[in-house]
């Protein structure tokens, strides 16, 4: 099957290890992939700040760079959830709808579209799991905890199958991180602060490793990490799903 | 009272400064949020409770003017005197007007939010009349010259040692005792006092009856109780959404709203008033106050399903760590988020912007709001109302400029790690607020594209 890769221009720009292990690991997995070296960006960060009406062209870009393909694979729930929610193409509004319903987050699309069955990876650590909101609350990928409802997770799924890898338990499973997009500098103090107390439940859970879906979160986590001088790192799943045997 | 013009950001900067309060005030609240869940948890269908009051709500808010027009019919039968009032003004005239008739300068006040959002206690002092708050919670905020910071909690923002302080103040307790019961006992005292003294009481309503011309008035302390069985003149004020159909749907939203508010099965008083006892006088103000407003933005209606529980607040993880009086308005979190810009778009445009966009607010709704797809919307129309800053829309034009052309992305994007890896202190200085207190990401050698061009083209 044809797979477009949309990689979050953010993940472009700093964490190119994360969009190299998506695309491995895809690979690996069966998938033809491409990377439409077009794409730039989702247009999220001006529809949070309350600018979606300047996202036309930024819109149109992107049914232009994956109009094409069966599916579009994203390692991220936040930009996966803002192309289903608000992609529209006032020319070719057929097209973005289509994208609408084959874009995927990509534990989502692992375990729903490919149904793997193993994880051929090795990461034997203690790894605290992130779920960002966005993945979680929006796409669905996890079950919340606010609901009364039979609890899963897709991405907790596929760790489960990484040999070596022992997953932790939180305080509070499923509590944001406070990145927000632009809130994490408008709102600079409750948003330094609940990042401060996520990486605070992981520590207290003695975590080698904090994982996620979403980069961004991770991103944040990891600014508040380096600041207090911890040892614990930051890793995308995909990179973890990505580790050989 | 302690209204100001500071925006959320900068109001909640304050807040966090003592991080040790934010922390017990974060762990308090979502204490309450974890005895909601074992007590949503204790009933299979939860879930569809709350779909069934979210469609009984969605079905009133259809039929409002018929509901209402009912409900007035037999309140009257029932010999309610019943007041509409379109604002806040108008609201605060009429229940003035009632005590000037019967010539009282002092009431008592069961709690009421929409008292507060009508700010009537103001303007009740301001023609010198006398308000006892008698929740506890309110009393203690009263005393305090201040606001209540949540709408089920008015005083969570306050440890028990400051109130201790505060009753030493108000209330002679002996100095230094914080003891819970003791303090309880004292205000107790205070308060009895106040019920048995006061001729006129005033309550809020958390539903009304179309079909019977009852309401009812929830609360756990039974001080609504107390005021109206013992006054003269009971006065009930209600914002004109909180009418349900008929008794029997109290079975779904009486289960849910004490759960959802403080993970209790049932308020401990649950009171039905249908008509004065004899020689009582008994109203009720039905007040509008932006209310038919908001039932016109299509987007923004069903807001008026909410039946103030405060689990919204509580599951925040923003609100707990900003403390209410962070959304200087009468009723804070994500649901006061959305309802304020509808009364005043300027002076709430912040509101709408403090949030993650978690979601957790709209799962905890037991009437099922959309509140974080509404906040998403309201940024929106606020800045296409012109109350976003200048800057920010330079800032965001030029954002969307870049990312809509491919080429210009590059070189911005390599300027960018050009600046991290030779100059970071370009970048990560005080003026940006990442920084303060986050490090910034090592800037890779070279971008996943430049990789990809290399290793797959």
């Amino acid at each position: 099957m044809n797979v477009g890769l949309f990689i979050p221009c953010y993940v472009n720009q700093f964490y190119p290890q994360v969009g190299i292990a998506s695309l491995e690991l895809l690979e690996k997995l069966g998938c033809q992939v491409q990377f439409p070296l077009n794409q730039t960006c989702c247009g999220q960060p001006m529809a949070n700040s309350g600018y979606e009406h300047l996202t036309q062209s930024c819109n149109e870009l992107f049914v232009k760079n994956f109009a094409q393909y069966d599916y579009i694979v994203c390692p991220s729930g936040s930009c996966t959830l803002h192309i289903k929610d608000h992609l529209h193409d006032t020319n070719n509004e057929l097209a973005a709808q289509g994208i609408r319903k084959k874009i995927y987050e990509l534990t989502e699309f692992i375990t729903d579209v490919l149904k793997v069955k193993d994880i051929p990876a090795r990461f034997p650590h203690r790894v605290g799991m992130h779920q960002s909101c966005h993945g979680q609350r929006g796409l669905h990928i996890s079950q919340m905890t606010e609901l009364v409802a039979a609890p899963f997770s897709k991405p907790v799924s596929l760790l489960s199958k990484v040999d070596g890898l022992q997953l932790i338990q939180l305080d509070r499973p499923d509590e944001c991180c406070g990145f927000g997009g632009t809130f994490c500098v408008a709102e600079e103090a409750v948003s330094a602060k609940m990042g401060k107390d996520r990486v605070a439940d992981h520590i207290r859970q003695g975590v080698e490793y904090i994982t996620g879906v979403d980069m961004s979160c991770l991103m944040h986590l990891e600014g508040i990490l380096k600041r207090q001088k911890s040892p614990v790192k930051v890793v995308h799943i995909a990179e973890i799903l990505n580790k050989n045997v | 009272m302690n209204e100001s013009s500071a925006t959320h950001a900068e109001l909640s900067e304050t807040f966090n400064r003592d991080e040790e309060r934010v922390d017990w005030h974060d762990e308090t609240l979502w204490w309450i949020r974890a005895k909601r869940d074992k007590a949503a948890w204790q009933l299979p269908e939860w879930e569809t409770l709350r779909e069934t009051a979210s469609q009984i709500k969605d079905h009133v808010l259809g039929n409002l003017h018929d509901y209402l027009l009912q409900f007035e019919k037999n309140a009257r039968l029932n010999g309610i005197s019943v007041h509409w009032a379109s604002n806040a003004e108008e609201h605060n005239k009429l229940v003035l007007d009632i005590l000037q008739r019967n010539g009282a300068e002092r009431m008592i006040k069961s709690k009421s939010m929409l008292t507060e959002e009508c700010h009537l206690n103001e303007y009740l002092s301001q023609h010198s009349i006398e308000v006892i708050d008698t929740d506890l919670g309110e009393r203690i905020v009263q005393l305090a010259e201040e606001t209540p910071s949540h709408i089920v909690l008015p005083c969570i923002h306050k440890k028990k040692e400051e109130i201790g302080a505060l009753f030493h103040t108000h209330l002679e307790t002996p100095e230094g005792n914080a003891d819970p019961q003791f303090l309880t006992h004292a205000a107790r005292l205070h308060l009895r006092e106040k019920f048995l003294t006061r001729k006129i009481a005033i309550t809020g309503v958390n539903f009304a009856v179309a079909e019977t011309g009852e309401f009812v008035v929830c609360t756990n302390e039974g001080n609504a109780d107390m005021g109206a069985h013992l006054a003269d003149v009971h006065i009930a004020c209600m914002g004109i959404e909180k009418i349900i159909p008929q008794r029997r749907h109290l079975g779904v939203f009486l289960r849910l709203l004490a759960r959802s508010a403080t993970g209790q099965p049932i308020t401990t008083y649950s009171s039905h008033f249908s008509k004065p006892r004899p020689g009582q006088q008994m109203h009720i103000i039905l007040v509008d106050n932006g209310r038919t407003n908001q039932l016109g933005r299509e987007d923004f209606r069903n807001s008026l399903k909410c039946i103030r529980c405060g689990a919204c607040m509580n599951t925040c993880p923003v609100y707990r760590r900003s403390g209410g009086h962070s959304y200087h308005n009468a009723i804070s979190g994500p649901i006061g988020a959305i309802l304020a810009p509808n009364l005043d778009m300027k002076k709430f445009a912040d509101l709408p912007f403090a949030s993650t966009l978690c979601g957790s607010c709209s799962n905890v709704c037991p009437v099922k709001i959309d509140i974080h797809n509404q906040l998403y919307k309201w940024r929106q129309v606020l800045t296409k109302e012109g109350y976003s800053p200048a800057s920010k829309t330079v800032a965001m034009k030029a954002m969307a400029t870049t990312l809509s052309k491919p080429s210009l992305f590059k070189s911005a994007g390599k300027a960018g790690r050009w600046f991290m890896r030779t100059m970071p202190w370009l970048v990560s200085n005080k003026l940006n607020p990442w920084y303060k207190q986050r490090d910034m990401p090592d800037p890779p050698k070279q971008s996943f594209a430049d990789w990809y061009r290399k290793n797959r083209k």
